[in-house]
């Protein structure tokens, strides 16, 4: 087992700069940031030393060896802290981002608990009667939840909860955007969840569709297996069947993409942040692409990225402590 | 198996002489297909509206009531803006005077000329390269399932802006893609990403497939590997190539309404319009209440997108190889 977490350890470290190093070129490609630069000081795009002086500074270097030195150069200050500052503004990027990745990571982690905890219990609930209108029903649900797209499940609920509600009975029911009111200060828990409400909600439409489909499938596959048949022919209660033997082994592939799910959830809520004006990693990369705000953007996709890579990392160590049927070499 | 009361296949009655020896008639497997899909009602169901919306769309100038950038009448006759449904425009007008109804088969035909052309090149790549990479195995395949492992985990709508934000800055690539908000430019953009998932599709079952006594006895009986792919491997990989086409679709449909969504769509300048456009004008209806600008459009698309969910997903059980094994 250990030898396994090394050898993955040490596979992981290489992907990272691997992908760092993609994810470079393809923001100076997409970002152009001398030109963002430019655009965004227009007295010193006028001086060409000045402007020499930034890309010295930034190692914005064009051509192939150019783009190598370049990400070198970031990896080096990126490494010791030295971050480059944003384009807009000539902020310090990391308390922004700090307080964008504590936001997306409350409002995420709080969607992923509602919406798995009620998408397994939908999927074992339709599981133990296959073929039955409970099943089809659920089911059918979880494809109709596909089929709805945040953005539409956003604009919606903010339309009736807000606005026809306003009309209905005098004062909207729910907050449509933001954290907190505009001017609050402070840390409100219960305001905050209020402020929370519609967000979870609009991502956790997709979570329950997607995990009462998995737990259905995964928990199917145990109750047809031939050690249920076993377990169930030594006497024991059916509910000892379920809760000892099924459900635990049911569990094993869900455990592997709750973890992958986990990990995307740092970039991932980008279009419910969007509507709802949230102020998370999402609304942070749609800012910053507008602005072309490279030196903002490669710290986001470091973290994304690294995220993604570490709970991979930990589906396939999940993945190998839980069934012992896998073997680690 | 449990799992095949959901899906009922017609056993032989006891009674009759078809129980005795072997089936009257014997099925080939696409009857059997046909019959697992046909006896999915909700797909049944969903192929006849799909079909339905498909012919109401295509006859678009006769089905629709005004022009995509016409107003239902003109300024000067009164107030044209933000009408409620009424008679003249039976969900109501937009910002501009025009009328909803029409826009939406308008912007619907786009919308699905995007995913169809979308789907069909990313399952032609997808095909391609899953199939090559399942089938020869080695370092294709590691460096195809590395590069979609880490694509696929990414938020989609962030590869997307960035590697439209790439192709925009490359001088050649305009040449031949165009303008970055044409339709063109649109589609090979979603083919660009959309083929992974695919891809990843094929291979496993290409994998599968080929460790198969049928493609072993063609390999034993001298079969060279082209002829392997397209005369064994191909066509067992049918069904699942269509079920990966139709989920395309949808998730094309869904990119192209995303990027609409957040301003990086294709061009309304002359009037044009997309679902996704639509549902983005959407959101600036909501803060004064105009409910059927916001109620039309997400409805439609919620509608669309469900049919080819729901046919996928008969697809996808009509040619599940678990199931074939359940008749046998």
């Amino acid at each position: 087992m250990l030898r396994f977490i090394v050898r993955r350890l040490l596979w992981a470290i290489p992907t990272l700069f691997i992908v760092t190093f993609v994810v470079y070129c393809a923001l100076r490609l997409a970002t152009n940031p001398l030109a963002s630069y430019a655009r965004a000081n227009p007295r010193i795009a006028k001086q060409p030393e000045k402007m020499a002086q930034y890309i010295e500074e930034n190692g914005l270097w064009p051509g192939i060896t150019g783009y190598i030195r370049g990400y070198f150069l970031w990896l080096r200050g990126f490494l010791t802290g030295n971050w480059q500052v944003s384009i807009k503004g000539s902020r310090p990027v990391w308390p922004n981002l700090k307080d964008a990745l504590i936001n997306t990571l409350r409002l995420g982690i709080m969607a992923s608990i509602v919406g798995i905890s009620i998408g397994l219990a939908l999927g074992i609930f339709a599981a133990l009667k296959p073929g039955r209108l409970r099943d089809t029903a659920v089911n059918t649900g979880a494809l109709i939840g596909f089929s709805i797209q945040p953005f539409i499940s956003a604009v919606l609920l903010q339309l009736f909860f807000a606005v026809q509600w306003a009309k209905w009975f005098g004062e909207p029911l729910l907050p449509t955007s933001g954290m907190y009111p505009p001017g609050h200060t402070g840390f409100d828990p219960v305001l905050m969840l209020k402020y929370m409400i519609l967000p979870v909600i609009v991502v956790s439409i997709q979570t329950v569709a997607a995990y009462s489909r998995y737990m259905r499938a995964s928990l199917l596959d145990v109750l047809n297996s031939d050690y249920l048949r076993t377990a169930r022919s030594k006497g024991i209660s059916e509910r000892r069947v379920l809760v000892k033997h099924a459900l635990r082994n049911a569990m094993v592939p869900i455990v592997t993409l709750a973890a992958l799910d986990v990990g995307a959830i740092v970039g991932g809520l980008i279009i419910s942040e969007a509507i709802f004006e949230y102020p998370g990693m999402g609304m942070f990369f749609l800012t910053a692409e507008s602005n072309g705000d490279f030196p903002e953007l490669m710290p986001w996709m470091v973290i994304v990225t690294s995220s993604v890579i570490l709970f991979n990392l930990l589906a396939d160590l999940a993945y190998a402590w839980l069934d012992p049927r896998i073997r680690l070499d | 198996m449990r799992d095949a009361i959901s899906d009922p296949i017609e056993l032989p009655d006891p009674q009759s002489d078809a129980s005795i020896g072997v089936l009257k008639q014997s099925m080939s497997p696409k009857k059997m297909a046909l019959k697992r899909f046909v006896n999915h009602r909700a797909a049944l169901l969903s192929t006849i509206v799909l079909v339905m919306i498909i012919i109401f769309v295509a006859a678009a100038p006769i089905t629709t009531r005004y022009g995509v950038n016409e107003t239902i009448f003109p300024a000067s006759d009164g107030p044209n803006q933000n009408l409620a449904p009424f008679n003249l425009a039976w969900f109501g007008t937009d910002g501009n005077g025009r009328d909803l109804y029409s826009r939406i088969i308008y912007g619907a035909q786009i919308s699905m000329l995007i995913g169809l052309f979308t789907a069909i090149g990313s399952v032609l790549l997808g095909t391609l390269v899953g199939g090559l990479a399942g089938y020869k195995g080695g370092w294709l395949d590691d460096i195809l399932m590395r590069v979609t492992d880490i694509f696929l985990a990414l938020p989609l709508l962030v590869v997307l802006v960035i590697v439209r934000g790439m192709l925009k800055n490359v001088s050649w690539v305009s040449t031949i893609m165009g303008d970055p908000n044409s339709v063109r430019f649109l589609v090979i953009l979603l083919t660009i990403i959309g083929w992974m998932g695919v891809a990843r599709l094929i291979r496993g079952q290409v994998k599968q497939l080929k460790e198969r006594e049928f493609v072993e006895a063609a390999r034993a009986l001298g079969a060279t590997s082209k002829r392997i792919m397209f005369r064994h491997l191909l066509p067992n990989s049918v069904g699942q190539i269509m079920v990966a086409l139709t989920f395309a679709v949808v998730g094309a449909i869904a990119a192209e309404a995303t990027l609409s969504f957040f301003g990086y769509g294709p061009d309304a300048g002359s009037g044009m319009t997309s679902l996704g456009l639509l549902i983005r004008d959407s959101k600036r209806a909501v803060p004064p209440g105009y409910w059927w600008l916001v109620v039309f459009p997400g409805v439609f698309f919620i509608i669309l997108s469900l049919c080819i969910n729901f046919i996928g997903d008969g697809l996808r059980d009509a040619v599940d190889p678990k199931m074939q094994q359940d008749l046998k």
